[in-house]
Order: structure tokens, then sequence, then C-alpha cells
């Protein structure tokens, strides 16, 4: 159990990043009490209380559940709540940095709102109507697929984590990046969605981009695979529709799902 | 009061403003915008993260998917009874008939819930239903909820305006006018004008140390509209929920769905005995199984067997527990086991139960598909909140409406697990009607007095103009060893009294508080003013616990064991006059004689007691 793998840590030292700039602001370290099974944001909340009540940190649910404390944790993209201390070197600092690709509000905290933006930048789902019985009938196989997709918890480690964004600000207007190809997978995949996203995927929301090098797979707490599930099967779309329209409709009329999807009705 | 420049402050306008951006927030602003208001939403925190993300087991409704025998009667009369009775029998009839509509909606927005092998939403156990009741979607039911009713408020172009904290109502002559408070992310304050308002901000668990509820559910919602003239009402009952966790001490309190006891798991206390047996009361006998055998076929034959005790009402089971640990028959760290390895198998147990699989081990290093784990009480959900009219869920002020967590009457003296989400979108759903309805009524927006928003600005600005006074964290931590120590699952009036003298010297404490630093996400300050509310709510809760001389539901008196049929038919109303608090009782609404025959007999309507079956 737990006291068994924990080191016999009782203080921990966190190099956290104070400031509401980047080129003004810098690291500063703390030394507070720990307990065991502590998370990194535990640490956090001793900072607060015993060392810097203004220290700017955000999360809501400490469960892993809101995906609001996405933070860099020794240079990791991690959710602060589900960072055990015990999972990091005990000899050495921990640093604790805000994600690297969202401006910065203060401290800890940075301005998601690229992320928002680009949510309200594509059609939501529009069922075909109920079946005969005023039933609508969906399959445990075909929903199973897409709970995958749904099981985000909008921490937007992926986000920060892309290369295409991270390192390119200018590439914001036109790539919405992992977490939206992971939704619009989702639309896309809902066995009773009418809608197409294809033309759109490729031209407004820069699919294209996507080199596939998997780092969002890699840091999305959720282990949602999203470059396999999601990402590789729109860009197949994308081929297969973009040169081929008639196959969209096609797909909808004979109801022939993705080829991984079971068939089984 | 030193003479100030007026602060700069934003300022929007709107019909219909929602305070409060989880399910019942969202909803609310869903139907408002459809009824044509301009609408906003405020939240404290990002869009998407309220509370409502973090429920688990499921939302219920009479589907009759899983057993057709169900039927909005059978709910109606479960959640009066698990209420103790206590509930308000038109909201308890309202939610039973409509959630079933607002469960397919969210299919239609795109929820997709967990299916039976006929393809439609598959139901779940749970504490209190009769029958298998709950949509779900594995154990993160609040997720998908929230996500869909988030997709469908963008697609419905509402604004968000995230990270905004409301620190006051605005009145104009008895009639709300706006709501006035700060962005997190800058710190500028922001007057927002409206015709209607509704209150959706959640609970108030944040007050307890072993709790559920994240730093947002302090109560604004209650402490607004007592300030602002509204009333609170069974403000005593307070659900600790029986499965927290409680070891390590990082993640004590934490939830431990029920559906872990939905879906086969049981509790054990120290010797391996299922004790729950024992803890069977009077009232639940004729449908609780008195052995295990009985019990454990009742998961697959709900028919001819009655249920396991280990899904009596919540607060039945953590009472059990306390009484269990309190005996010596406890756990290492003072719970109780809760087992489901030796029950079921690995593979159903991660499909079921994905998230607390991922849970404990992550943050305990327990396998629960190898061995049992500790849990206790956790303090979880308000019964009690701001008192509304059941069809409409306007409050007593004018142009104020309230729905979700911080309404009060569904629940009675105990909420069913599965009730509240189902309460969100059903009386969500009703707040936005009736708002935008009033709204629409109204030429404009009321007036704003600028004195007032002068005194909410020197509020506000207090704690970091002081230096060196007391400090915001320490004055939390306390309140919350208070609240956990004295008013807690078990009360007593020496205790009570005791707990009222603190709460007064907090008080005391809160108006010589100081954070240090500049008002850019500055989590002190933030504290500062939303302990406020946390003092004038657990004020409250004290007192009322103290009025009410019985035990029922989540109010249990160690001076006053039993209920008393006369506290059966009254309700504790607080108000708020001359700036304190004043308590009162009043009497229960009547129950149709048709209703009341559903509620005592077994659950089925008579044909005039079910004009809205289909
Ligand atoms: C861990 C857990 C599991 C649960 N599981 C279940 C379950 O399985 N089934 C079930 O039925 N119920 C469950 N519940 C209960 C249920 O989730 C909550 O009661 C419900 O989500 C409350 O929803 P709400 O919309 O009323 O408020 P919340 O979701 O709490 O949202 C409140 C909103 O108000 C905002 N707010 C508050 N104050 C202010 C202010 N001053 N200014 C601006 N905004 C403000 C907050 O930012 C937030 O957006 C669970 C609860 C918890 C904690
Ligand atoms: S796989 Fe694509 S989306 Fe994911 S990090 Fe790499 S480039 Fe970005
Ligand atoms: S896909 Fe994973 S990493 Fe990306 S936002 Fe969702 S949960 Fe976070
Ligand atoms: S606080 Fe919710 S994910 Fe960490």
């Amino acid at each position: 159990m737990s006291e068994a793998v924990e080191p016999a840590r009782r203080e921990a030292t966190v190099r956290v990043f104070r400031g509401e700039d980047r080129a003004s602001g810098g690291f500063v370290d703390y030394t507070v009490p720990v307990d065991p099974g502590m998370v990194v944001l535990d640490v956090m909340f001793r900072v607060q209380q015993m060392r810097a009540p203004d220290l700017a940190v955000r999360w809501n649910c400490k469960a892993g559940k809101c995906g609001s404390c996405s933070a860099e944790v020794n240079g990791r993209p991690r959710l602060m709540c589900m960072t055990r201390l015990s999972s990091l070197p005990a000899t050495e600092p921990i640093t604790v940095a805000p994600m690297a690709t969202f401006p910065l509000v203060r401290d800890l905290v940075t301005d998601v709102s690229f992320n928002y933006e680009k949510a309200r930048t594509f059609p939501n789902v529009k069922l075909a109507p109920p079946g005969p019985d005023g039933k609508r009938r969906m399959y445990q196989e075909e929903v199973d697929r897409v709970q995958e997709f749904h099981k985000c918890i909008e921490c937007f480690l992926c986000q920060n984590v892309c290369h295409v964004i991270r390192d390119h600000e200018e590439n914001k207007a036109a790539y919405s990046g992992p977490r939206f190809f992971v939704k619009m997978a989702a639309l896309e995949m809902h066995p009773l969605d009418t809608h197409s996203r294809v033309e759109m995927l490729r031209a407004k929301h820069g699919l294209g981009l996507c080199n596939i090098t998997k780092c969002c797979t890699e840091v999305c707490p959720e282990s949602i695979r999203i470059t396999d599930n999601a990402i590789i099967p729109l860009k197949e779309r994308v081929v297969s529709e973009y040169y081929d329209p008639l196959a969209w409709v096609k797909r909808r009329i004979f109801g022939e799902k993705e080829p991984a999807a079971p068939a089984e009705r | 009061m030193s003479v100030q420049p007026r602060a700069e402050h934003d300022e929007r306008t709107y019909d219909v403003i929602v305070i409060g951006g989880g399910g019942a927030g969202l909803r609310a602003a869903i139907e408002a915008t459809s009824q044509g208001a301009k609408t906003a939403v405020v939240c404290k925190s990002l869009f998407g993260k309220a509370h409502t993300v973090m429920a688990e087991g499921g939302m219920a409704a009479a589907l009759r998917n899983v057993w057709p025998e169900d039927g909005w009667d059978v709910h109606f009369r479960d959640t009066m009874r698990g209420g103790k009775l206590l509930g308000n029998w038109r909201m308890a009839q309202i939610h039973a008939q409509e959630s079933p509509d607002r469960v397919l909606e969210l299919e239609e927005w795109g929820a997709m819930f967990d299916r039976t092998p006929d393809g439609l939403i598959l139901q779940r156990d749970f504490g209190g239903h009769r029958y298998a009741r709950l949509a779900h979607v594995g154990d993160r039911t609040g997720l998908e909820l929230i996500r869909t009713l988030q997709y469908r408020a963008i697609e419905l172009g509402i604004d968000v305006l995230m990270e905004c904290n409301i620190q006051r109502l605005l009145m104009d002559d008895g009639h709300v006018a706006g709501a006035f408070g700060y962005w997190r992310q800058t710190g500028r304050y922001i007057l927002l004008r409206a015709k209607a308002i509704v209150l959706a901000t959640g609970g108030a668990g944040r007050s307890w140390r072993v709790t559920t509820n994240s730093w947002e559910s302090t109560g604004d919602g209650l402490r607004l509209a007592l300030e602002a003239g509204a009333e609170l009402m069974d403000i005593e009952f307070v659900q600790f929920h029986p499965t927290g966790m409680v070891w390590p001490l990082s993640v004590r309190g934490l939830l431990v769905t029920e559906g872990v006891r939905g879906d086969g798991g049981t509790l054990k206390n120290k010797d391996g005995e299922r004790f729950m047996f024992r803890y069977i009361p009077e009232f639940f006998k004729a449908e609780t199984a008195d052995n295990a055998a009985e019990a454990d076929r009742w998961y697959e034959d709900k028919k001819n067997n009655r249920r396991t005790p280990d899904l009596l009402p919540r607060d039945e089971v953590a009472r059990a527990i306390n009484s269990e640990v309190k005996a010596g028959r406890g756990t290492p760290h003072g719970g109780v086991w809760l087992d489901i390895a030796s029950r079921r198998s690995a593979d159903y147990i991660k499909r079921r139960l994905p998230s607390m699989y991922v849970q404990f081990k992550e943050l305990a290093d327990v396998d629960i598909t190898k061995e049992a784990f500790e849990i206790g009480p956790t303090c979880h959900y308000f019964m009690g909140g701001i008192r509304v009219d059941a069809d409409s869920t306007a409050t007593t002020v004018r142009g104020l409406f309230a729905a979700g967590e911080c309404a009060a009457g569904l629940h009675g003296a105990n909420r069913l697990g599965g009730n509240s989400l189902s309460d969100l979108v059903v009386f969500g759903r009703r707040a936005g009607l009736h708002a935008a309805q009033f709204a629409a009524a109204q030429r404009a927006p009321g007036a704003v007095d600028p004195t007032e928003l002068d005194a909410a600005v020197a509020r506000m600005r207090a704690p970091l103009e002081r230096q060196g006074g007391e400090d915001p964290y320490a004055i939390q931590s306390d309140l919350q060893d208070t609240m956990q120590d004295l008013v807690g699952l078990i009360r007593t009036q020496s205790e009570l009294d005791e707990a009222l003298v603190r709460i007064r010297s907090y008080r005391e404490r809160l108006s010589r508080v100081s954070a240090p630093g500049a008002a850019r996400y500055n989590p002190g300050w933030n504290l500062a003013l939303d302990l406020e509310s946390m003092l004038t709510v657990s004020e409250a809760v004290t007192r009322a616990a103290s009025l009410r001389k019985e035990s029922r539901g989540g109010h249990t008196r160690d001076d006053f064991p039993k209920a008393d049929p006369e506290w059966a038919k009254v309700n504790v109303v607080v108000r708020r006059t001359d700036g304190e608090l004043a308590l009162q009782t009043e009497p229960l609404p009547q129950m149709p004689a048709e209703l009341s025959e559903i509620v005592t007999g077994e659950g089925k309507a008579t044909a005039a007691a079910a004009p809205h079956t289909t």
C-alpha cells in the first residue's frame, strides 16, 4: 500500500513559476512539509497557505475529472492533481511551470480562450429522426467507440504539447488542434449524426498540418488514443471523401461504418 | 469609508443572466435562449468545469427501458419516501414526470448513454430507487451531461462569462436589476444588467473538512438570495455520502460512486461482516432483504427479491458506517470496507467503473478489482437551499429564479442518488423558461443605484488594501474543522451552540481579513470574498439544525434520536432581516389525496392521479 512505495519524504521543495509575463517572471523555490500520498496540487495548496497566499493556480475537482489544473511538472505536461509526489525524484526540486502554448495570466494560470474559440467553429450533432416506434437505437459497440472520445476532460494538455501551435504561433488561426480533432471524430462517428465535417476539417481546421507525431496521445490523461483512433481515421476520410465526394453519401445511405467498427447490430 | 473615485467597470446588458455554469445553469440558459431571450451564463471557473462534471453514477428517470414496471408514480413515491416525506410533493411530481423527456433530449443533443442489448438507454440500480432507473455513462455521467449542454449552448451562441465571480445582486424597488462582480483573470469589476436572473450556483459543502465539493461550492447563491430578500428552506439537511475515500489523507473525502454498490459491491466491517443487515429501519423493512442470499439474488431478479440494505438511502448507510466505526469495528484509517473485488470479475469492474479503478490505482495504490478498499462518510450535497415555487422556480423576489442544487424542495430531508442530475435539467429548463417569460414582460432592466456599486466595490477591495490582517486560508481551515466536528453527520445541542459561537468569531476575523498581492488571479483574495458566503450558509445550517429537535434524513440529533411527527409537518425557513438571519417554521404544502395514496401504497398511480402519463 501507499506507505510501502512512498519514499520517506517529510518536506518537498517546489520550484514554481511566478509572474505576470514570461519575460519578467521567474522561478521561486518554496519548501513546505508534505504528507504521504500527496499530489503536486496539494503542495501548491501548502505553498498558498504557508508562503504565498496569492499564488495563482487553477483547479476544481482535484480528482482528474475537470481538466483545470494542467501545468508542466518537471517539464512534462500533466494534471497537478493526478501527479503523486512519490512518482517524482525526491532528490531534486520539483519544477512547476504554466503551459507554454497559451498566453500567461499569472503564475501557473494561462489564458486558454484559444480553445473556447475553436470550440465554436464546427456544427454540433444533428441526429437522424427516430425509428418507426419513436425510439432511437444505438448499440453498445457503436457507442463504445465514440465514448472513448467523450472521456475528454478538456485539459488542453494535447493542445499545449502539439508542436504545430506550440512552436508556431502563426498556425493558431488555421489549426484547431488534437482536442478538436477528437471532438470532430466523436461527431463524425456518432452513429446517428447527419452532418459531414470532412471538407471543413481539411480547409478550416488544418487537419493536414498534423504530421502524426503522437505527442498528444502521450500526454492525454484520459488515455484517449488521439492519433490512432481520431486523427488517422479523419485523415482517411478526408482523403477518400475529398477526392470522392460520393463516398460520404454512400456511407450515410448504406449505413456502412468505419472498417474498425463491428457491423453486428 | 474613505471617498474614492468611482471604480471602473465593464458593463453588459441582457434579458436573462444565469449565475452558474453547471447542469442547472446551462439547461436554464439553453431554454431562455430558445425562448428568444438574450442570455448570458456566468461562472466562477472555466466553461465546462463546474461541479456537475464530477457526477458519476447517473441520472434518474423512469424511462422504463430496463423495468417496464417502472413509471413516474413509482419514481415519485421513491423520491418522497427517500426524502422522509418532507419534500415538496409538486416538485417531486414534476421531476418524476418530466425527467424521461429531459434525458431523451440530451441524447438528441449528442449525449451517448450506455445501451441495453436492444439499443436503448441502459439504466442502473441506485440506493432508494425501486427499479434500475439511472441513465448513465460508465461512472462519468456528469461529464457527459455537462459536455452535451456545453456544446448545445455553443451551438445556440450563448454568451459565457467564465472565471467571473458575482458578489452582489442589484435591486430596483424590490425587483432584481442586475448583478455585480469581478473577472478573476484581471480583477476588473463587471456590472451585468438584466430583467431576470436565474441562480444556479450549486451547493455549499466546501465549509466541511471532509467533502466531495470543490472550492466553488461556497454557497454564494444562497447568500445572494438572502441578501436580495429571498428565503432559504430545509437548510439543516446536508447529505453525507456514505462512501468517500479515507486514505491517503490527501484524497480524504473524494467520492466513491454509489454505482460500486449498485453494481454489486458490498459493505463490510473489520470482521468481514456485512453489517448493513443490522441497520434496516422499520420504514424500509418491507422492501429490504434481511439476509445475504436474498440481497445477492436481488441484483438479478428484482421481482421476487427485496433490495440489498447496502443500497438503503444514503442517510441510513452513512449513519450505519458511523456506528460501526464508533463501536470499534472500523478499518485501520477509520472507515469500513467496500468490497466489489470478491464479487464481480475484474473485467466487469473495469468496464462499469473505469474512473473508480483509475482513481484508486493512481491516488491510493489500491487495485479495486483485487482488494476491498476503505471508505467513510463525506459531506456531499445540500438538500436545502433557496425556496422556490414548484412550477416556475420563482423565488419570493420579483425576477429572481433558482434551480439545481442551490434550490430547495425536491429532495426533502434526503436526496436519492441520481435525482440531482435529473433535477438540474428538469428545473433548469423551467427556470430558463419562466425567467425568459418574466423578462419578456419587462420593458427594460431596472435602474442601478451607483452608490450600491460603490458599496460593493469598497467591500470587495477591502481585503486587498488591508495589511497584516487575518489570513483567509486560516479562517477557512478553522471553519472547516468546526463544521466537520460540530455540525457533521451526528449533531447535538451543546455542539451546535459551540459552533455558533465559533462562526461568529470567524465573522469578526473576516472583518479584518487581508489578502496580499494584486487583484489579478489572486486566490487568497477570491477566498476572502467567498468566505462571506461560507459563513452565512454555515450559520444558517447551524441555527436550523439547532431549531429542528428531531432526527430525519440528513439531519441526525444525538439528543433527539427519533423522528417526531410534529416536525414532519413543517419546513424551517430562513430570511434575512436588518442584516441578521431570522428562522421560523412553516407548514408543508398539503399533498393531494391521490398522490398520498401513491406514497403510502405500492407506487402505482390511479388513473386520476396520472394525468401526465404517456
Ligand atoms: C463527486 C460527485 C458525484 C456526484 N454524482 C452524482 C450522480 O451520480 N448523480 C446525481 O444525480 N448527482 C450527483 N452528484 C450531485 C450533483 O453532481 C450536483 O448536485 C450537481 O451537479 C449540482 O449542479 P448545479 O448545476 O446545481 O451546480 P454546479 O454544477 O455546482 O455549478 C455551480 C455553478 O455556479 C457557479 N457559481 C457559483 N457561485 C458563483 C458566483 N458567485 N458567481 C458566478 N458563478 C458562480 C460555479 O462556477 C458553477 O459554474 C454528485 C456530486 C459530486 C460532488
Ligand atoms: S499527432 Fe498531430 S495533433 Fe498530435 S501532437 Fe502530433 S502533430 Fe499535433
Ligand atoms: S484529448 Fe486528452 S489531452 Fe486532449 S484535452 Fe482531451 S483529455 Fe486533455
Ligand atoms: S483539478 Fe480537476 S483535473 Fe485536476
